[in-house]
């Protein structure tokens, strides 16, 4: 019996990445299927400019 | 109510202002006339407050010819005396419901725009527009230029404007944004559309053609003649947006060539101030980048009422002056969606599928994108003693809308 897992491992990939897009690049290079996601922490990453905005926004 | 949903109501309450003014052409009168609190030695200037010896080289020019301009004193060294002896009041023009572009200076006898908002009976003021003392040149050419402007434009079109019993701006600002107009630095059907309107005041009135003809020839040969009316009228629009409790949306936006300031709605008349940016842009013939100052100018009033570089993308004709493509454009005036609150419902960009032009600046959806307003602008001398050096394009600095959005939590959250 096989896990669903295995299934999807098995068959070709499309790989969804947040964040670097080095990484995405990388598999790009390995003739993998990427999506990158168009994707900026918020307020640049300013911690207190994320905790103001979590009480205002 | 939480105070998400009260600043989400607040901020639908400036929209509505906002959207509502309707800017009436009332009056061209001098600035000691009719400026609230101009009295005696005074000059007001752009940006937020700052002292005599804090200004860039080009506000301080610009001073300088106010001064003699006004006849306090004969030449520039004396004037600079006066100025270093603190005989002068300085003052910034937002805090009189006044804008001026560049330098911004406005002194007593100057005639300036005089824009009523019908909608909520307020009025506002602009120095007229032109290319050299604004910019920061005292030379008795440019100086002649603003007596010009006293003595002869601004009372024949003062008579004609009387004579039509006022201007409606509004409809001018919709049917320029139409035809290309971005309304900062792009006023090319905008001045046509009210070049038009004053020659028939002019002719109805029965002015002698002996001041009619040279007035006319004023009219048609400025191609940013209505820049001072769009300013008058910015300022028209957004002073009654101004004190709506928990409103975080910005209502002044303006550059003095040493700070870049901001004003919020919800936050008072406090201003939120960065060192003013460098403009990326492009120069007339014998000035480069190294002698430009910094962003100055209260214009940015059009911005903060959603048009400038805000309407870019409708008005690709004014990267002849700036600088970039049509993309860029296009994609400046989408990007500016993400940091305000609606769109206009009248003004409208034909490039856009006709959607209206973005308005309601939030200091959270600024800070939350990292993205900050985007301006198009003229470029002065970093010395004091030239005429316009260029134009281009500059950000907001991040900085003044953490620091409004630090008071915003401090006065809103417990």
């Amino acid at each position: 019996m096989t896990e669903p897992i295995d299934d999807l491992l098995r068959g070709p990939l499309v790989i969804v990445n947040l964040g670097l897009r080095g990484f995405a690049e990388s598999l790009e290079a390995q003739a993998d299927d990427v999506v990158q996601v168009d994707w900026l922490p918020p307020a640049g990453g300013d911690a207190e400019m994320i905790d103001l905005l979590d009480k205002l926004l | 109510m939480d105070i998400k949903q009260r600043i989400t109501e607040a901020n639908e309450e400036v929209v509505r202002r906002l959207t509502s003014g309707l800017p009436v052409l009332v009056d061209i009168a001098p600035a000691g006339e009719v400026i609230p609190g101009m009295e005696g030695k005074m000059i007001t200037h752009s940006g937020p407050p700052i002292e005599w010896s804090r200004m860039c080289g080009a506000q301080q020019g610009s001073v300088i010819g106010s001064v003699i301009y006004e006849g306090w004193a004969e030449t520039p060294e004396d004037a600079r005396a006066l100025l270093d002896g603190g005989e002068i009041h300085l003052e910034p023009n937002h805090s009189h419901s006044t804008v001026g572009p560049m330098a911004g200076t406005i002194s007593p006898s100057a005639p300036v725009w005089v824009v009523e908002n019908r909608t909520f009976g307020n009025r506002a003021f602009c120095r007229q527009v032109e290319p050299r003392q604004q910019f920061g040149d005292y030379s008795p050419d440019a100086l002649d230029g603003l007596r010009r402007w006293r003595d002869l434009f601004a009372p024949t079109l003062r008579e004609a404007l009387l004579h039509l019993g006022g201007v409606e701006l509004d409809p001018i600002i919709i049917q320029a944004l139409q035809m290309g107009d971005e309304l900062h630095n792009r006023h090319s059907a905008s001045s046509s559309l009210f070049a038009n309107q004053m020659a028939i005041g002019i002719a109805k009135a029965g002015v002698p053609l002996d001041r009619a003809l040279p007035t006319l020839g004023h009219l048609a040969g400025h191609n940013l003649l209505f820049l001072g009316l769009a300013m008058a009228a910015g300022k028209a629009i957004t002073d009654p947006a101004r004190g709506v409790e928990s409103s975080s949306v910005v209502i002044a936006m303006c550059r003095n060539g040493t700070e870049f300031g901001i004003q919020v709605s919800g936050l008072g008349d406090e201003w939120f101030v960065a060192p003013a940016p460098v403009v990326e842009g492009l120069y007339l013939p014998g000035f480069t980048s190294s002698d430009a100052g910094l962003d100055m100018g209260d214009s940015a009033i059009t911005e903060t009422v959603g048009w400038g570089g805000f309407a870019l993308g409708g008005a690709p004709g004014i990267l002849a002056l700036v600088g970039g493509t049509p993309e860029d454009a296009l994609g400046y005036t989408r990007e500016m969606r993400g940091i305000t609150t609606a769109k206009h419902p009248t003004h409208r960009m034909p490039a856009l599928g006709f959607e209206g032009t973005s308005v309601g600046i939030d200091i959270r959806k600024v800070v939350q994108t990292d993205v900050s307003p985007i301006i198009d602008t003229a470029i002065a001398h970093r010395e004091a003693g030239h005429p316009i050096i260029g134009a281009g394009m500059v950000r907001a600095p991040m900085e003044c809308f953490k620091g409004a959005l630090r008071a915003f939590g401090r006065r809103y959250t417990p």
